[in-house]
């Protein structure tokens, strides 16, 4: 990937990264922490390798994305509505009563969600399913899933796991979002993962392990997953919970936080002079 | 009036209890900081146990440590509770003859704005077919405490269905509280709520003040113990009154209504009855009193009911 496009991939993140902060700013609390740690890789996902048509989000010939970990929901929007599936303004009805955009994602009130979820490893499962179905089809779509570290502890994620490599689902690529931080803790308190990649791998997954954050080794990941034959792909993205977003990020209890629009707003003020200075 | 937050009621209440009795064990799935068991932890470091996202093997491995001799609590939302862990809540705890104590949080519409995939409208239901449970929803901070005194004291497995929010004492420090009794919170003559819950025995006591007003005299039996449920006190009400509305935070089958229709049914109760509760639908996100609104629990509701039961 060039210079250029990932200057302006990093342009898209920073726009998605203040949208989802005054998605949530605006309605005063929201799951902020593990929101920010995916705006990269749903930025590369949406803007440079999944097949989608915003007028047509349930296209037969799409690429498909199951965001497992929904509590994550509030960015999923915010770079839906970037991508042009819904008006913008539909992100300060999050969570309001009768609203198309609730905290954790449904495939039935948004355009663009493929998969409700919230109920931690569930989506996964569900994620696997699609891509034996597209498999069963000869279709020739990509199913792309996200789970959080914390939720990589619900037992659901492995039964998953060992069913994707013995049927060869080679079209289906997941992404940990290892942030290292969950509810309660971190996950080297709470229930430590390590070795994860070699986990995954035991379990006959192709992996590899690279920085969430970094456009272009993210995007070099994403192009052999989507090339590798025989194996699902799991890529264990090393990431910072509440990334970016000057009140959430570094703190340990960022995972669900009340704020309101005043720091919502300064927290964009922040993004938006890197902007004007020119990128990070 | 005074109140308290139920999950400090219900932490203060381990804390409590585990000064006296070291078998006392504290489980979580990764919500410590939702159930506000911190203080547990603090006091007892050694005796808290939080397992992760894994609800099921939470409840697993509290069935094994009961097994030991120890008396677990466990905690988690109410939807992961009774859905995602209830073949092992099922089996390993209550078929196997076991000790342990679930508890789950967030009851129906207090999920707020963690929405439909969170909003437990069923865990009463299913948890009512589990042979031999002890199923309870306490009222206020009180009976919390009560009641989790109550389930370590005795041996057996039981359901406790807690919001963490605040809510405001309904009952005194004197008084007390035992699984398979109601209380009556206002007597009435002409109809007698039956509710289940901090949140719907409030809202049932401003249906009564609604009604008072227009020259309706409700009574308020607070159920508190769905299994075993206060069946005499409950039909002894329907018989004075003639007249018996239940109100619950989940839905109409298999919850309380389900359970007060049984009891009346088989007792050739000939009264009027009718069902306040979530009537067939999946939960929602929203603010709580947006909630309360779209399903029809409201006083307001309750009030609708109680009229036209009267042809008032
Ligand atoms: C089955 C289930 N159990 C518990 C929860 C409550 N919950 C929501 S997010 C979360 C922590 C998840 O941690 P992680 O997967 O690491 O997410 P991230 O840190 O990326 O936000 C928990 C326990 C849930 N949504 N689903």
């Amino acid at each position: 990937m060039n210079k250029t496009r990932i200057g302006e991939l990093e342009g898209i993140a920073r726009e998605i990264r203040m949208l989802t902060i005054d998605e949530i700013g605006f309605l005063g609390v929201g799951h902020i922490g593990g929101a920010m740690s995916v705006v990269e890789l749903l930025t590369l996902l949406y803007y440079e390798h999944m097949v989608v048509d915003p007028a047509k989000p349930r296209e037969s010939e799409r690429d498909w994305l199951v965001l497992s970990k929904g509590h994550a929901g509030p960015t999923l929007y915010a770079t839906l509505a970037h991508k042009g599936f819904f008006p913008r303004e539909w992100l300060h009805t999050l969570n309001q009563g009768g609203t198309s955009l609730p905290s954790h994602c449904d495939r039935n009130l948004t355009p663009g969600v493929d998969m409700t979820t919230g109920s931690l490893g569930q989506g996964f499962s569900a994620a696997v399913g699609v891509a034996l179905g597209l498999l069963m089809q000869g279709r020739s779509s990509k199913v792309f899933t996200v789970i959080g570290d914390g939720e990589s502890d619900e037992g659901q994620v492995w039964e998953a796991a060992m069913f994707a490599a013995h049927h060869k689902l080679d079209n289906l690529v997941g992404f940990t979002d290892y942030n290292k931080q969950q509810l309660d803790g971190t996950t080297k308190d709470i229930l430590d993962l390590e070795s994860l990649d070699e986990k995954w791998r035991a379990f006959g997954w192709f992996t590899q392990r690279v920085n969430g954050h970094d456009f272009a080794s993210l995007d070099e990941a994403v192009r052999r997953a989507k090339a590798n034959t025989g194996k699902p792909s799991m890529i264990v993205m090393d990431t910072i919970k509440g990334k970016g977003c000057s009140f959430a990020e570094g703190l340990v209890s960022n995972h669900n936080m009340s704020f309101g629009m005043e720091e919502a707003n300064k927290a964009i003020a922040i993004l938006r002079a890197e902007t004007v200075g020119g990128g990070a | 009036m005074e109140s308290k937050e139920m999950r400090a009621a219900y932490a203060d209440t381990l804390v409590e209890l585990a000064a006296t009795n070291p078998e006392i064990v504290v489980l979580e799935a990764d919500l410590m900081r939702a159930t506000g068991t911190g203080s547990f932890q603090k006091a007892y470091p050694d005796r808290l146990v939080n397992v992760g996202v894994a609800e099921a093997n939470m409840v697993g491995i509290a069935s094994g440590l009961s097994a030991t001799g120890k008396i677990p609590f466990a905690s988690t939302f109410g939807c992961f509770a009774s859905r995602r862990a209830f073949d092992q809540f099922f089996l390993s705890a209550n078929y196997a003859r076991l000790n342990v104590k679930l508890v789950g949080t967030d009851p129906g519409v207090t999920a707020a704005y963690n929405g439909g995939t969170h909003m437990p409208f069923e865990d009463l239901a299913l948890m009512r077919t589990v042979p031999g449970l002890t199923i309870a929803e306490p009222s206020d901070p009180a009976s919390c405490a009560a009641l989790v005194r109550a389930a370590a004291a005795m041996y057996g497995c039981v359901y406790l269905r807690l919001p963490r929010k605040a809510a405001p004492y309904l009952y005194g420090s004197g008084e007390k509280f035992e699984f398979g009794k109601s209380k009556v919170l206002k007597d009435g003559k002409d109809l007698c709520f039956v509710s289940l819950g901090a949140l719907m025995a409030g809202e049932c006591l401003a249906a009564a003040k609604l009604l008072e007003a227009e020259g309706i005299n409700a009574g308020v039996i607070d159920a508190l113990s769905l299994k075993p449920l206060d069946s005499p006190a409950i039909l002894a009400a329907a018989r004075a009154t003639g007249r018996i509305i239940t109100a619950e935070n989940h839905q109409i089958a298999g919850g309380l209504g389900s359970a007060v229709a049984e009891l009346l049914a088989e007792n050739s109760f000939g009264g009027g009855f009718a069902r306040v509760g979530v009537r067939d639908l999946f939960g929602e996100v929203g603010t709580q009193d947006y909630l309360m609104k779209r399903f029809g629990l409201t006083a307001a509701d309750l009030a609708r009911q109680a009229r036209a039961m009267l042809g008032a």
